[in-house]
């Protein structure tokens, strides 16, 4: 599959990186205002999804390797968990917030959230690879195949 | 040495769900690292369990663990995210962990029919999460999510095969827990809307206070009907006898012995003793759905001609004798329907490994086409002997103590009929048992048996371990032990709305 | 009451389910009945001219509280809308999965397992 049409492929150029950064923005400010990790995730997973709908999955999987989408799958939820488990260890509870002692609300500070921001790049991580698995698994199994073996070249994508 | 429980209560969630995630990260080639770790995992989770269990009766009540020692009082309302342990979620741990690591030890060679292990024990440490915080959170919105995080393992777990029979089970599985999913959210958000409080203890005292009114009845039926296809109640049954065969043997293990029971029974005897508060006619209706399932269960049980299928309606048959003891509402009852569940969580996960067994050896889950089997596989036969006796109530094994104790409830509460319908049906059990027995086991060996081994050591040892457990259940009656084990878990239930809220509240002023 | 408009939808979501012969129909019914759930859930929460939850320095509990929309329902459907992903997600896989292997969608024409 070689994708869609060059005018697609153009803007899809223009606008991806775009998109990607909007999601890391909906992320990063996701303590503050509306967004967060799953939103944010959302967004940035879109980001991937329109690659692969205007370029073909070959391209797609070129800009992110399908091994390397599951293990930061994995990685994303073992992160969420880490922080929750760092907390239990330093702070005596689970999920304690330990950051907040030292920054708490102080504008402009990274850490003004505690570990909140961390967490919401942890789920972030672990959405946006999630949904492009999702997406890009389901959109190329083939219907007709005797083989499970992933083959996206014979499933056209419109 | 005194244990601190508040530190170590998280990590029954958090040992499953960090090896959900580790393990599918080993990939295909360290099957081997994998198998070892998932049975370090459920090993470490029994412990875990055990000295919950033991540290919760040191340390006295109840205790109540706040999510990051986050909560906010606002309009009189606490919100925060909460685990509870009492005598019935210790119990409950207890169990799932146990019969957890037994699976776990049997699949590490069970599984070599199938590929993609390490998915298979992520799925698997994931349902075990899912189950761990649903009998250990205390607020209705957390008992959805994790009862989803269970459920959605065991979908995917049931079509693991990816055989026709196997994605079609799955199928109508997934379908029928999905729209009981719907309802349970749709009755919680109902909930919510009237009383503003999620967590179980407020709701309770908001409910008493203002009274049971037409919104929070809605909220019940469809509580009640939600949780009833989860916990596979006659009238919403359909998709057991499809789900649980069809899934590896460990899997219908785990299914049949703790998952109905953790997301479908302990969730339905929580919310009706401690949220709603039993009434008569409450317990009536729960008492009629058991007796039907019981009945319905047990004659359709005695019609199959496929081992693994006739082991799940049979599950459908026990799961009623405990809704219909706890339906009682009487503090025998209550302990007898819970004495009831922690065996039937034993045996029935012991038959379905040994018809694993079977299957591994002969390929085969049709009871005509065994017989003799006991002769070349003695463990095997052995051990679903054992089971089958205990399920079936022969004298020394647990499954008789909690079936007497059933019928003998039933009497005192002067429930007639329902104790007459448990004996009936207790006699369905064994002829059905006996029949598996003398088909599968004993008579002639036929020819194409001869070839027949024993199974591999890892999957004696777990099948030995349970059937040992099966004898040694039957010491919960003891007078020592009752005491530690079974009657706080049925004072939990007893105590109903007005104990559970003292329980939680009464900590929720102390630091923590 | 235009909650009954959710109950309604539900309602059509449950008998999408319950009538519909093609699993992908059936897959749709039940995406149904969850958008009823969640749009419920947000109206359990919402309040006329409420603001955004959000806390901004100088609010009290007192004054959020009487102010804002309720954000718990919020934070509720978010974690419904992430199970149902997951859940439809799994749905599709395996009606996919029933294709290849029975050739058709339609469940009257699934049905191996009996008894």
């Amino acid at each position: 599959m070689t994708g869609m049409t060059v005018i697609v492929k153009t803007v899809t150029r223009w606008t991806a990186a775009l998109i990607f950064l909007y999601g890391a923005y909906v992320v990063a400010y996701g303590h503050l205002g509306p967004g967060g990790g799953f939103a944010g995730g959302v967004i940035l997973a879109c980001a991937y999804i329109l690659i692969t709908l205007a370029y073909g999955g070959e391209h797609a999987l070129r800009v992110l390797p399908r091994a390397v989408a599951s293990r930061l799958d994995s990685f994303g939820a073992l992160a969420f968990l880490a922080l929750a488990l760092v907390g239990m260890v330093g702070g005596g509870l689970f999920f304690t917030n330990w950051l907040q002692q030292k920054w708490a609300g102080k504008a402009f500070h990274v850490f003004n959230g505690g570990i909140i921001p961390l967490a919401n790049v942890a789920i972030a991580i672990k959405v946006c690879m999630s949904l492009f698995l999702v997406f890009f698994i389901l959109s190329s199994v083939r219907m007709f195949g005797k083989d499970e073996q992933i083959d996206f070249r014979s499933k056209e994508v419109d | 040495m005194k244990i601190d429980i508040q530190t170590i209560l998280p990590l029954a969630i958090a040992i499953p769900l960090g090896m959900g995630f580790i393990l599918p990260l080993l990939g295909k080639k360290l099957t081997r690292l994998a198998d070892v770790a998932a049975n370090l995992a459920t090993a470490s989770l029994v412990c875990l369990s055990i000295i919950l269990l033991v540290g919760r009766l040191q340390g006295g009540g109840a205790e109540v663990y706040w999510m990051g020692g986050w909560r906010i009082t606002a309009g009189g309302t606490v919100f925060g995210i909460n685990l509870v342990l009492d005598g019935l979620s210790a119990l409950m741990l207890v169990l799932v962990s146990v019969v957890s690591f037994a699976s776990t030890l049997f699949s590490s060679r069970y599984m070599d029919q199938y590929t993609g292990r390490s998915k298979y024990y992520g799925l698997f440490m994931l349902m075990i999460a899912g189950m761990n915080g649903c009998v250990l959170t205390g607020d209705m919105f957390n008992l959805f999510v994790f009862l989803e995080i269970a459920a959605v393992s065991s979908y995917a777990l049931v079509a693991f095969g990816c055989e026709s029979d196997e994605l079609e089970a799955s199928f109508k599985y997934l379908i029928l827990g999905c729209v009981a999913s719907s309802f349970i959210l749709l009755s919680i958000a109902l909930l919510y809307a009237q009383f503003g409080a999620l967590n179980m203890a407020q709701l309770g005292e908001r409910m008493a206070e203002l009274g049971v009114n037409k919104g929070s009845l809605l909220a019940l039926m469809m509580l009640l009907a939600g949780l009833g296809v989860k916990a596979a109640l006659v009238p919403f049954h359909a998709w057991l006898p499809d789900a649980h065969p069809s899934a590896p043997a460990p899997i219908s293990a785990m299914l049949s012995g703790v998952l109905i029971k953790a997301i479908g029974v302990y969730a339905i005897i929580r919310v009706v003793f401690n949220v709603y508060g039993w009434t008569p006619e409450l317990g009536m209706a729960l008492m009629v759905l058991g007796t039907l399932s019981m009945i319905v269960g047990g004659v359709l049980a005695m019609r199959q001609g496929d081992f693994k299928r006739l082991l799940a309606y049979s599950s459908i048959s026990q799961i009623g004798y405990v809704v219909l003891a706890i339906g009682l509402g009487t503090p025998l009852g209550i302990l007898a329907g819970l004495f009831h569940l922690a065996n039937h969580a034993i045996f029935k996960s012991l038959l379905f490994l040994t018809s694993g067994a079977v299957q591994y050896r002969t390929g085969t889950r049709q009871l005509d086409e065994m017989g003799g089997l006991a002769q070349k596989m003695p463990i095997t036969g052995r051990t679903c002997l054992v089971g089958s006796m205990s399920i079936a109530g022969i004298p020394p094994f647990n499954g008789f103590f909690s079936k007497l104790l059933i019928i003998i409830a039933c009497v005192a509460a002067g429930r007639w009929g329902f104790a007459l319908c448990a004996v009936i049906i207790s006699i369905v059990t064994l002829a059905y048992f006996l029949k598996v027995q003398k088909n599968a086991f004993y008579g002639k060996l036929k020819d194409k048996w001869a070839q027949v081994r024993e199974v591999p050591l890892t999957m004696q040892c777990s099948m030995v371990l349970l059937a040992v457990l099966c004898v040694a259940m039957g010491l919960l009656l003891v007078p020592g032990l009752r005491e530690a084990v079974l009657e706080p878990a049925r004072d939990a239930l007893y105590q109903g709305v007005k104990g559970y809220q003292e329980v939680v509240m009464t900590l929720l002023g102390s630091g923590g | 009451m235009i909650y009954v408009l959710c109950l309604i939808l539900f309602l059509v979501g449950l008998y999408g389910v319950l009538s519909q012969k093609n699993l992908i129909k059936l897959i749709i019914g039940l995406g149904i009945m969850e958008y009823a759930v969640n749009m419920f859930l947000i109206m359990v929460g919402y309040r006329k001219d409420g603001k955004a939850p959000i806390m901004e320095s100088g609010t009290g509990l007192d004054k959020f509280l009487s102010g804002a929309v309720d954000p718990l329902p919020q934070a509720m459907v978010l974690t419904a809308i992430v199970i149902n992903l997951a859940v439809l997600a799994l749905a599709i896989a395996i009606a996919m999965r029933l294709y290849q292997k029975y050739g058709t969608y339609d469940i009257t024409e699934i049905r191996r397992l009996r008894g």
